[in-house]
């Protein structure tokens, strides 16, 4: 199998502060890799820095996806070579219709790929169709980006946009937070329904249970700004058992 | 010599050139403002009400006024049909000072007066006498300069219980082949229970610099219904001085929304008397600047009696160096309880070199009522612009749909959907740069 | 419900203005008016040197050329400037031994509840005292010099301090400012000037007491507070006038230098006498107060409990000028019978990264009229700029006015800047609720506008805090009808 992403001694800031400090991590076309940790190991900001986030610094090493320098790439080309992000809080965004928004998105990946803008019947079928795998309500569709949601409504818009953009990476940044059984089903089943062969997950979450859902090929520990500790995932289970007492006593 | 007084010369000079081809009506309250601006001149930049906007020196260029009536060419509203897609309008121009009537109108209910506020004033003064200049007599000086140099405008009249569903659409052209300046008056009378929306259009040719008054007068009878919608699209090289006075009887209901697309040196003032109970109004405005424009809204909402509401809400997107003013002022007079007012303005600066000034003002004398303002300042949200861009929309077209999203509370006033589909269009446009250098009409285009 | 409830205010007993007692004792007053002779002779009393002198006449002369303002939304009733006694001095012209005081004028202070005793050590509050034009008394002063810490009344300063005094007097204010500042400038008589030096923290609350109790005359104080480079100190400003049918002239100067790191939280808790049910006599309060927070990460902190005063015309300020300062401004102001309040705050961001929050709270209640008016300025080079306005009214009654001016220049697009007001009338809900409860209407009141004044009483230091409680409930009763 042919390397999707490969992250080669990764350091990042944020105002001044070193947060990652080395990451090193390989994912293959199809693989599914949980990351876990406890609370400010750097989970985040990976996730952030990944997607070219601002706020943050890349000091040191590189990021290779597709075989490009994704690091070199600004976020929306990055969205446009399959790079998404499930936002751990999605941001509201007052006046603007997930309709609109998703139009321009879809549209801005079209003209990047060469392709011509899609027409609004088309598109309205694809929103429909799409919104369907998340059991999205129509009547949310019509509102502004998340303004008024709750948390699981929020999180079943992000992905849906994740149905709606079919990337090939995607980060599912701690998209357990915040939901009840119920909705974290609900999200769950629609990620294992867009699983495709050639397109790859990073699930990035503080527990065990959402891995229940979603079940991981590869999990890593992240703490302390590096990659401690690879396992398949029994690794998952451990934790859940032992909690990260006995990870940051070895390291 | 100071700036007033060549213009207090310029009409003793003139007196009966001015007034010859005048209705008594109008030379009667000319003869009331002559004092009135002999005596207060110009408003200075220190006082209360003029910070910020220095309209004295607008009047400092050597304009041309059409004293003598001199004809207009012909042939200029062939040019600006100004046509709203799938928006049916009867039609009027107002090509610099003058009523000019637009061909093919189809005909109003009977009557319904719509036409040259100099002819309907000479023929049926006993009609207009009790609304002329009646508001604009407590008006500020410019409002006195207006009256003092008047010379036709627009009637509308509509009697009692007549609904109008066909939009009226007044469109104001400047064109001339000099600096020019004209004074324009609109009378707009509904009677009991009658209703009607009304699109002003505005527009200037960039040639040369020009400035325009306009003062417009609004009775709302009770129970009626009325919807202004004003669209400033003039240039640079234009300056534009508009006063609005509307008083509202009871239970009648006024909308107004104010935009301002592209300008040169603007001031809208905006004063609303809710005279009878149950009456609501409700204002807006929205003002999108760059390069060196000037756009200074001023609002006064008067609730002189009890169980009335206001809103009025103003927004401003501000680039490169261009001066926002908005000053609105809530008036709860004493016997005005039940009052329900509120008032938001909102702003976005989007360089270091625009600037904005705010001013929202409550003054009340009444108890029992709810008032509210809000007021703020700042930029696009870069979170949000983040989460755009990781959707794949590239940060310029992020910027647009924020901006849009940001002046389209603004739109949800506008109740004729065609139009608001329009102006939609005209706001993205106007974004994109794909206005900036308009010169004219863009509605038709 | 509306009617019924207007009648139970009515009931509302009219409780005098508890501190309207005059102070019998000997005052030299120099004759009334006011001309460069009487400028020459305040500064020759005081046995100025020739700089300060020449300062105030600079004032003077710029003073005669200069109008009262017009905009505050005040009816202010002309003032013959020229019937007013410059300087009174308590004192007498005996020879002072011991810095002895007249035993009268330490019962004032008594009944004011300010014993100038150090027995307040208890409390751990410094306090100077200034009776019409001159500061009586300091107390704590040696405990204090020990830190290096000046807190002394301004003609000592002069006397002692020349060159502090000199560096620092006007630079914050200057004469040109406005009319009551220029006034003020030519004319003041006292106050008290307070220095911290560098890396102090002023181990107790440092306060001034404020009292007019001559007739005829105004009185003119002047502040000058420095705090140097990591100090820290707050300062209490108490103020009180006797019953009188005339109105009195109130016309201070209040000037604030914070240097880098350096804190200063002033906290004035004002009840000028004001005026009567008719609203015949009172102080006109006519007060320019400003900081000018110069060092990087001063913080300036206003807290101003506002019940006295015929007419209150004042608006503490904060020039943001070094990086990362911070201003604040806490106000409650409440005016009933016919009272006339026009107060705000500016605030100047200059500075990179300045933060500034305002929380004005104002009570209107008979046939009085209560303005906020603030100013927040946002040049061109202070990126990130920070501004956070709330401006709460409440109306008890209906022939009062509450109003709201605030005024926003921003000329820098980087600053984010929120402004929120809101006008309502006293719940009628909350009052039935408490009624039910068993709590009497008065007492009702004065329990929901302590509850709606909480947010700045909080900020006031704790024996304040009680006083400014007692004052709004006080002031309120015989409020509405």
């Amino acid at each position: 199998m042919e390397n999707l992403l490969e992250i080669k001694n990764l350091h990042a800031t944020i105002d001044g502060k070193e947060i990652l400090k080395g990451i090193n991590l390989t994912v293959k076309a199809g693989e599914v890799h949980a990351i876990m940790g406890p609370n400010g190991s750097g989970k985040s900001t990976l996730s952030n820095v990944l997607v070219g986030h601002p706020a943050y610094t890349v000091t040191e090493g590189e990021v290779i996806y597709k075989g490009k320098d994704l690091l070199a790439l600004s976020p929306e080309d990055r969205s446009h070579e399959g790079l998404f992000l499930s936002f751990q809080y999605p941001v509201e965004i007052a006046g603007v219709s997930i309709t609109n928004f998703m139009r321009a998105a879809v549209n801005a990946q079209r003209a990047y790929l060469g392709l011509e803008p899609m027409n609004a019947t088309d598109f309205l079928k694809l929103m429909r169709e799409k919104r369907a795998l998340v059991n999205l309500d129509s009547k949310l569709a019509n509102r502004s980006v998340n303004e008024g949601f709750s948390g699981g409504e929020k999180k079943r818009n992000e992905i849906f946009q994740m149905a709606m953009l079919e990337p090939t990476l995607s980060i599912l940044d701690e998209t357990d937070s915040g939901l009840d059984i119920d909705a974290l089903r609900i999200v769950a089943e629609g990620v294992n329904k867009l699983k495709r062969e050639d397109a790859s997950t990073l699930v990035i979450t503080h527990y065990q249970r959402l891995l229940d859902y979603i079940k991981p090929d590869i999990v890593h520990v992240l703490y302390n700004g590096r990659i401690v500790k690879t396992a398949g995932p029994e690794l998952a289970l451990e934790l859940e058992e032992r909690g990260y007492d006995w990870i940051k006593k070895d390291n | 010599m100071s700036n007033e007084q060549e213009y207090i010369n310029l009409f003793c000079t003139n007196r009966e050139l001015i007034e010859k081809p005048c209705a008594a009506m109008l030379n009667e309250e000319r003869g009331k403002a002559f004092e009135r601006f002999e005596e207060r001149g110009f408003p200075g930049i220190k006082e209360e009400n003029w910070l910020h906007t220095n309209v004295a020196a607008q009047f400092a260029t050597d304009y041309g006024m059409n004293l003598g009536r001199v004809t207009t060419e012909a042939g200029t509203r062939d040019i600006f049909t100004c046509d709203v897609p799938n928006l049916g309008t009867h039609k009027a121009y107002i090509v610099n000072d003058s009523f000019q009537a637009a061909a093919n109108n189809s005909s109003l209910p009977t009557g319904v007066l719509f036409g040259s506020l100099n002819a309907i004033a000479s023929e049926q003064p006993e009609l207009l006498t009790p609304y002329y200049n009646k508001l604009a007599a407590n008006g500020d000086s410019i409002a006195q300069f207006n009256t003092l140099f008047v010379q036709d405008g627009i009637v509308l009249y509509i009697p009692r219980n007549i609904e109008i569903n066909e939009t009226i659409q007044i469109v104001s052209l400047l064109q001339s082949k000099v600096e020019m300046m004209s004074n324009r008056r609109l009378l707009v009378i509904l009677e009991e229970g009658a209703k009607a929306s009304l699109l002003m259009c505005d527009h200037s040719s960039a040639a040369h610099k020009s400035l325009s008054t306009q003062v417009t007068e609004v009775f709302v009878g009770a129970g009626a219904s009325l919807d202004i919608y004003e669209l400033e699209e003039t240039s640079e090289s234009n300056c534009r001085l508009t006063h609005l006075f509307v008083q509202q009887q009871a239970d009648s209901r006024f909308n107004h929304c104010n935009i301002t697309l592209t300008n040169g040196f603007t001031r809208n003032y905006v004063n609303v008397q809710l005279a009878g109970k149950g009456g609501d109004t409700n204002i807006t405005g929205l003002a999108i600047g760059d390069r060196k424009q000037h756009i200074d809204n001023r609002t006064l909402v008067e609730h002189k009696t009890s169980h009335c509401t206001s809103n009025e809400l103003y927004k401003y997107i501000l680039d490169e160096e261009s001066v926002g003013i908005f000053a609105g002022k809530m008036l709860i007079q004493p016997c005005a309880q039940q009052t329900i007012s509120q008032q938001t303005n909102r702003n976005l600066c989007l360089t270091k070199c625009a600037h904005m000034y705010a001013q929202p003002q409550l003054e009340i004398y009444a108890d029992d009522v709810k008032c509210s303002h809000g007021s703020t300042v700042g930029q696009l949200d870069e979170n949000a612009l983040f989460y755009m861009q990781q959707r794949g929309i590239p940060k310029e077209e992020a910027r647009h749909l924020l901006m849009y999203a940001f002046a389209g509370e603004v739109f949800e006033n506008i109740k004729i959907e065609a139009l608001r589909d329009r102006l939609h269009l005209l706001v993205e446009k106007r974004f994109r740069g794909e206005l900036n250098r308009c010169k004219g009409c863009s509605l038709c285009k | 419900m509306g009617k019924k409830s207007n009648n139970i205010f009515k009931k509302i007993a009219n409780k005098a203005y508890e501190f309207g007692f005059i102070t019998n004792i000997k005052t030299d007053i120099i004759e009334s008016g006011l001309n460069e002779e009487v400028i020459r002779l305040i500064s020759k009393k005081k046995n100025e040197p020739e700089w300060l002198l020449e300062f105030r006449l600079q004032a003077y002369r710029y003073w005669l050329t200069q109008k009262m303002p017009t905009w505050p939304h005040l009816n202010i009733p002309p003032i013959d400037y020229q019937a007013i006694s410059y300087y009174a001095d308590p004192l007498k012209k005996k020879e002072k031994k011991n810095n002895e005081i007249d035993p009268e004028l330490m019962k004032t202070f008594e009944k004011l509840g300010i014993p100038l005793e150090e027995r307040l050590a208890l409390s751990g509050t410094a306090v100077d005292a200034v009776m019409d034009s001159v500061s009586v008394k300091t107390t704590f002063k040696e405990e204090l010099k020990e830190k290096g810490i000046i807190f002394c009344s301004m003609s000592e300063a002069v006397q002692e301090y020349p060159d502090l005094v000199r560096k620092y007097l006007g630079s914050v204010v200057n004469y040109r400012d406005n009319f009551f500042a220029a006034l003020n400038s030519a004319v003041f008589s006292d106050g008290s000037f307070v220095y911290i030096p560098k890396g102090v923290r002023c181990p107790m609350e440092l306060s001034t007491y404020f009292r007019i109790n001559a007739a005829n005359t105004g009185q003119f104080e002047r502040t000058l507070i420095v705090a140097d480079d990591n100090s820290y100190v707050s300062y209490l400003e108490g103020c009180t006038a006797p019953m009188r049918d005339e109105n009195q002239l109130h016309a201070a100067i209040v000037e604030i230098i914070v240097c880098d790191n350096a804190e200063v939280k002033y906290s004035t808790v004002q009840n000028w006498y004001p005026g009567d049910a008719e609203g015949k006599g009172g102080v006109y309060n006519f007060v320019t107060k400003r900081g000018d927070c110069r060092g990087r990460n001063s913080k300036l902190s206003w807290t101003q409990v506002e019940t006295g005063s015929a007419i209150t015309w004042k608006y503490p300020s904060c020039v943001l000028r070094g990086d990362n300062s911070q201003g604040e401004f806490y106000s409650v102001a409440l005016t009933n019978n016919y009272q006339q309040a026009d107060t705000g705050t500016k605030m100047i961001h200059l500075g990179k990264n300045c933060s500034s929050t305002i929380i004005s709270k104002g009570i209107s209640a008979g046939h009085s009229q209560n303005s906020y008016r603030g100013l927040v300025r946002v040049s061109k080079n202070a990126d990130g700029a920070r501004n956070y306005s709330q401006c709460d009214s409440l109306l008890l009654g209906s022939k009062c006015g509450a109003h709201t001016f605030p005024y926003m220049d921003i000329h820098n697009n980087s600053a984010v800047i929120e402004h929120e007001a809101t006008t309502s009338k006293i719940s009628e809900e909350q009052l039935f609720y408490c009624n039910q409860r068993g709590i009497g209407t008065e007492e009702a009141i004065g329990l929901i506008v302590n509850g709606y004044a909480k947010e700045v009483l909080n900020k006031l230091p704790m024996e304040f805090a009680i006083e400014a409680q007692k004052l709004l409930s006080v002031s309120l009763e015989g409020a509405v009808g």
